[in-house]
């Protein structure tokens, strides 16, 4: 059941991650990116990461993929013009790509120690808010607080790039 | 029961087919979902050695999951700021295509 529930939900996510990097016009591109993201929630579901599948649903398919159509609208995005493709690019991209896959397929298949299944935990993992929650705050504060920081110069940075003229 | 390999190569596939949007695709707008997706790759093998290797009590390692937590909050500010800069660039150029953008100083 388990394995039908991840290997359902990876395909989808897969195949709409590939919609994204497929299709011409932007919007739908955003959108694939929006149901990549939300079967990517179902799979943090399987590996019993509740609070991070919450987070992943509100920050990924809400704010940031409201954010990237609302630019799309923005700049009135049409679909792309078909512009000649430079054969050049597709190889080397596809060689890249390639040579990463079958580096990364070679060294999970030489590690045996990598082919284990879920192991049992010692307690139900439905409280996992209160333990992400008592990791964060006792023993990653400081970091915590640096990732404050680091959205309120976001914010001033943001609202500086977008003033009409820069001095 | 799917294993920690499986959700490696699950995870590895879904880096590659980002890192294939960011080389191959020339919109700018879609540069940047492909690097959103490499992030979520990595985020997924985050989780996922989360879960497979216990701690000594018998519960997942949530440091990970707080690693990924930090990740998300960077990857919002990474997006706000980068988009704010696509707009800066297709105010001085109307255009977001990457081969149009090929000088320093405009």
């Amino acid at each position: 059941m388990q394995l039908v529930l991840f290997s359902v939900f990876s395909l989808l996510m897969l195949a709409f991650a590939l919609g994204v990097v497929l299709l011409r016009n932007p919007v739908s591109c955003a959108m694939s990116l929006v149901m990549s993201f939300v079967a990517l929630a179902a799979v943090f579901i399987t590996l019993d990461a509740y609070f991070i599948a919450v987070v992943q649903v509100l920050v990924y398919a809400g704010a940031v993929m409201v954010l990237f159509l609302f630019i799309i609208m923005l700049l009135d995005l049409r679909e792309e013009k078909r512009r000649r493709v430079r054969l050049s690019a597709w190889v080397g991209g596809g060689l890249v790509v390639g040579g990463f896959l079958a580096a990364l397929i070679q060294v999970i298949s030489a590690l045996p120690a990598l082919n284990v299944t879920k192991p049992v935990v010692s307690q139900p993992l439905a409280n996992d808010v209160a333990q992400v929650g008592f990791a964060l705050f006792r023993n990653f504060n400081l970091p915590f607080q640096i990732i404050g920081v680091l959205l309120l110069v976001s914010t001033v940075g943001v609202v500086l790039l977008s003033k009409k003229e820069l001095k | 029961m799917p294993t920690l390999a499986h959700y490696l190569i699950v995870s590895g596939l879904l880096f590659s087919i980002g890192l294939g949007g960011v080389l191959l695709r020339r919109n700018i707008l879609i540069i940047f979902m492909g690097l959103e997706l490499m992030l979520n790759a990595a985020n997924l093998s985050l989780v996922a050695f989360s879960r497979f290797n216990l701690l000594a009590d018998g519960m997942p390692n949530y440091n990970a999951q707080v690693l990924v937590f930090f990740i998300i909050t960077v990857a919002a500010a990474e997006v706000a700021v980068g988009l704010a800069i696509i707009v800066a660039l297709f105010r001085a150029k109307q255009t977001t295509h990457v081969e149009d953008l090929n000088m320093l100083k405009f």
